[in-house]
């Protein structure tokens, strides 16, 4: 990873099944203010492509997938 | 008379069609489930189908019929532990592989579901009577218990509507 973003709030989906990830993530995002920056982790495989639709679906920005040692880690930024 | 009925019926018919003559669209951002089954297997699919739409800002509107009421008596879910007839076989190794894995409970992924979207469960009134409970006999998630024709009301317009 190249850039450094400054992490708002930080959420452990790793181990976690569809669909937890991305109900981890809408629950979290509704305690963030627009501008904030949340990181999730997950290691389901589904979250890749749940994830992107997810912040395509709601408007909010995905910044940066960084995909290591199957953990995916997502970088969204509320709209 | 079987065959009058498409003639008395006629105007009902037409009210449905634009003036091109195709269906209405379906326009509401919302997925409509009719949940008959009452297997954990199959609830857990619904809870999941439920708690993706929810997330994806989708309304969720859920009518409880049949096994699929029973499925929300007080208390049930915890014991629940039956699986489709055809996947019998499977029953064990899906027990074991859910804690294994540590799969959320279709409760609590329809508990997750509501807290963060419009999610709103009915239990169907037929079942209901058949079975001589009220809605303080099912789990506090059930909303109320309405007949067929509410959630078709709510369906119509549904973008999508399952049958689990």
């Amino acid at each position: 990873m190249t850039t450094t973003y400054w992490v708002d709030k930080f959420v452990d989906a790793k181990g976690q099944t569809c669909p937890m990830p991305v109900l981890m993530l809408a629950k979290a995002f509704k305690e963030l203010a627009p501008g904030q920056i949340l990181a999730i982790s997950a290691t389901d495989p589904g979250s890749k492509a749940d994830v992107s639709a997810w912040a395509e679906k709601t408007g909010n920005t995905l910044l940066e997938l960084v995909e290591e040692a199957g953990v995916f880690t997502f970088y969204l930024k509320k709209a | 008379m079987y065959g009058e009925f498409p003639l008395e019926g006629q105007g009902q018919v037409d009210s449905l069609l634009d003036p091109a003559g195709s269906m209405k669209p379906a326009t509401a951002n919302r997925l409509a489930i009719v949940l008959f089954s009452g297997t954990m297997d199959k609830l857990l699919s619904a809870s999941i189908m439920a708690t993706g739409a929810a997330a994806m800002g989708m309304d969720v509107e859920i009518f409880l019929t049949n096994w699929g009421a029973l499925a929300f008596r007080k208390d049930d879910y915890k014991t629940n532990k039956r699986v489709s007839a055809d996947f019998a076989d499977y029953q064990s190794v899906l027990m074991e592989q859910m804690a294994a894995k540590h799969v959320t409970s279709w409760m609590e992924n329809l508990e997750g579901a509501k807290e963060i979207g419009n999610v709103h469960i009915a239990a169907c009134s037929h079942t209901m009577t058949l079975f001589d409970l009220r809605l303080d006999d099912l789990e506090p998630i059930v909303d109320e218990v309405t007949g067929v024709a509410a959630f078709v009301e709510r369906a119509r317009d549904s973008a999508m509507t399952l049958y689990i």
